[in-house]
């Protein structure tokens, strides 16, 4: 589904991704792990399509296609869906309403009827009580000052209602306390199927107690230095990243 | 910034011509133009007396000097001031007797007259050019014995009401462009909403300029007497054309005790092309009197046309416990000049004002919000709120908050907000992640910042005022 070859990126001239190695195919969930600065955010926002970083080498295809050659909609359109890791606030504008105007897009792209407004919210509210949040939420100006937690409960319950082929889910467990990662994990687990795939950048092994992965990769200076299943991680909770970075000096 | 320069290159829709014969007088300005203008229209000798007078009195003003904004020297005796569409024994009767080319010309900025005005139930009084050429609606309002129509006609049927109430709000003494219009005006609307009556429709007009080198000024005059209600829209669009033109209307709108009026305004004359060659000079004076106690004037406009704008609607709260309210949106693109907002004064006791007041800049615009609170020593328990925010898409366009506050009772409370913020590229990235294309994002970004004021307006209109931004600010994006 995504094979992601020797891709290299860079920032202001400074180099981030040194030539990344990863293929998902659906039904799999992957976890990239790694110190800070080592690259795991950029992978993702590279995979998204923020423009600030420049290609400087290397492929990506998604399904085939050349991700590279689609606009950030497109890839989003072709199931590429971001969990961000800073979800921005929009005021004014209504949480549901950008929710409906996405999900619509996505089906018109997939050559679906787009939902009408019963149906929407009927289904909506369904996530939202399943996310555990409140359905006032819904009303509310796009992460208009919602919590860390409440932001990352409404990043999946985006993805629950566009239901990506393959989920980025950038730092999602950052900022959030033990009831709300478990409300999180339910989400993404909940989205598990032999249908997706899931890549998961995170810095602690926490959110894998709760989601356990298919595959671990420890991403050191902008390269995958190592690679396993999810014993890895727990590996590398006792072990720290310390010796990885001594075997990447060596 | 690439991506929002990108989505602001904007172009006007409502760019065209109607090509329809013109009884145009000759450039310049002197008595005998207004004796003409006033005999054309067949006027009570108290109209003309009005019309004189004002230009006596606009002889003597200096040409204004401009705080915040940048215009060329305009010559006046360039401007042809009478500009009329065929009228006279040919007048049409009905919409089938109006010139096809007019209808057209609706149709084309997807107002088609006849069916919208039965579909919505808005009667319309269609200004083009200075003479109205067709009125609806007539007989329901008739029978509610609501007046509503062109100003000259009333000032054939109904001079006594004209002569009342006529400069007692705007006095010509008010200002250069006041002045202007009490001694040209040629045409605009009258209404009149007796005692007790609620208005059994929203009225609406739709303005349009269009022969070639003709200023317009459009003259309104809304009377809501005692315990009445009226909304009134009024919208504009103008065709395309590469020479300035000069439009310096006077609004006054009188309520009486307990009346109500609600004033919308969608404005989007052409705002000049994005070198800031041609567009509209929009030089306006709106005031409403709160005359009666417990009476209330509401203001909502959204302007996202003309090159330069003028414009701060008013509300002189005269009568106790009456109310003033001021709704804006004010959209500025490539090189176009915004500089409005309000003026409360608090006359009477228990008066309140609210302003909410949003701006957009886009391009190399630049939008002033210029806003006085002013509480008199009779105004006991006088409340303000106010609260002005700008939306800066890009970063070469600029924003100004200039509100001034007087308060000569200690009782009064005033409360003052403003913020600025800009679209970010995050936000604008974080919508197309989800699917939604560059442009939706942008509209979505921006309807959700004006969204206090949309919900002042009428339904249809908000709809309209929507569509409206949308066009305002899109692009040539992909």
């Amino acid at each position: 589904m995504l094979e992601i070859k020797n891709l290299q990126a860079s920032i202001e001239n400074n180099k981030i991704l040194n030539g990344i190695n990863l293929s998902i195919k659906a039904g799999e969930v992957h976890a990239i792990m790694g110190p800070n600065g080592s690259g795991k955010s950029t992978l993702a926002s590279v995979l998204a399509g923020r423009t600030e970083y420049e290609i400087t080498g290397g492929s990506v295809t998604f399904n085939g296609k050349d991700l590279f050659d689609l606009e950030i909609e497109e890839r989003a359109r072709e199931g590429l869906f971001l969990a961000f890791q800073y979800p921005q606030e929009i005021p004014g504008v209504n949480n549901v309403y950008l929710l409906k105007a996405a999900v619509n897009a996505v089906r018109k792209h997939r050559g679906q009827d787009e939902f009408d407004a019963y149906d929407f919210l009927s289904l909506v509210k369904e996530k939202v009580k399943f996310m555990e949040m409140d359905e006032k939420f819904l009303h509310r100006g796009v992460n208009e000052g919602f919590s860390g937690g409440e932001k990352k409960r409404n990043e999946i319950l985006q993805m629950l209602m566009l239901e990506p082929q393959l989920a980025v889910l950038d730092e999602t467990d950052s900022g959030l306390d033990i009831d709300a990662l478990k409300v999180v994990s339910k989400g993404v687990n909940a989205m598990r199927s032999e249908e997706r795939g899931i890549l998961m950048v995170t810095h602690y092994q926490r959110l894998l107690d709760y989601i356990k992965p298919d595959f671990v990769h420890v991403l050191v200076n902008g390269k995958i230095v190592k690679s396993g299943d999810h014993t890895l991680a727990l590996e590398l909770e006792a072990k720290g990243y310390d010796w990885l970075l001594d075997a990447e000096a060596a | 910034m690439k991506a929002i320069e990108d989505q602001i290159a904007n172009k006007y829709k409502h760019g065209f011509v109607t090509d329809i014969d013109s009884d145009t007088l000759p450039p310049g300005l002197n008595e005998d133009v207004i004796r003409h203008i006033s005999r054309i229209k067949n006027e009570p000798q108290f109209l003309l007396d009005f019309r004189l007078k004002a230009f006596a009195h606009w002889k003597t003003l200096p040409k204004p000097d401009w705080a915040k904004l940048n215009i060329e020297p305009i010559d006046y005796q360039a401007i042809s001031y009478y500009s009329a569409p065929k009228i006279d024994e040919n007048a049409p009767k009905s919409l089938d007797e109006v010139d096809p080319k007019l209808l057209e010309t609706y149709d084309k900025l997807g107002i088609p007259l006849h069916e919208r005005a039965r579909l919505a139930g808005v009667a319309v009084d269609a200004v083009f050019d200075s003479v109205s050429v067709a009125t609806t609606f007539k007989d329901t309002l008739h029978k509610a014995g609501v007046i509503f129509g062109s100003f000259s006609e009333a000032a054939q049927n109904y001079p006594e009401l004209i002569e009342e109430y006529l400069g007692t709000v705007v006095p010509i003494e008010d200002n250069f462009f006041a002045a202007l219009n009490s001694a040209v005006f040629t045409d605009g609307s009258f209404v009149y909403i007796p005692k007790g009556v609620r208005c059994p429709m929203e009225l609406s007009t739709y303005f349009r300029i269009n022969a070639a080198n003709t200023g317009q000024f459009e003259r309104t005059l809304i009377i809501a007497d005692e315990g009445s209600h009226v909304s009134y829209l009024e919208g504009c669009t103008a065709p395309m054309r590469d020479e300035n033109q000069l439009h310096a209307a006077v609004v006054e709108l009188v309520a009486q005790k307990d009346a109500e009026i609600k004033y919308s305004t969608v404005q989007n004359w052409y705002p000049g092309d994005e070198n800031g060659v041609g567009g509209i000079y929009n030089f306006v004076t709106k005031r409403g009197d709160c005359r009666g106690d417990r009476s209330k004037i509401s203001w909502t406009q959204v302007e996202t046309g003309s090159a330069i704008t003028w414009k701060y609607p008013s509300c002189l709260l005269k009568g106790d416990d009456s109310v003033g309210e001021f709704y804006s949106v004010a959209v500025t693109n490539n090189y176009q000049q915004a500089d409005t907002g309000t003026k409360m004064i608090h006359i009477g006791k228990n008066t309140k004002s609210t302003i909410i007041a949003k701006g957009i800049s886009a391009g190399k615009s630049n939008s002033s919000y210029r806003g006085l609170v002013k509480i008199l020593p009779s105004a006991e328990n006088a409340r303000n709120y106010s609260q002005c925010d700008s939306l800066l898409m890009g970063s070469t366009c600029g924003a100004h908050t200039f509100p001034y506050i007087e308060a000569k009772n200690p009782t009064a409370k005033i409360e003052h907000e403003a913020t600025t913020s800009k679209v970010s590229d995050d936000q604008l990235f974080y919508c197309r992640q989800r699917g939604i294309s560059e442009e939706d994002a942008v509209n979505m970004i921006v309807n959700g910042f004006c969204k206090s004021v949309f919900q002042e307006l009428p339904m249809e209109f908000a709809v309209e005022a929507q569509a409206l931004l949308a066009v305002s600010l899109e692009g040539a994006v992909g």
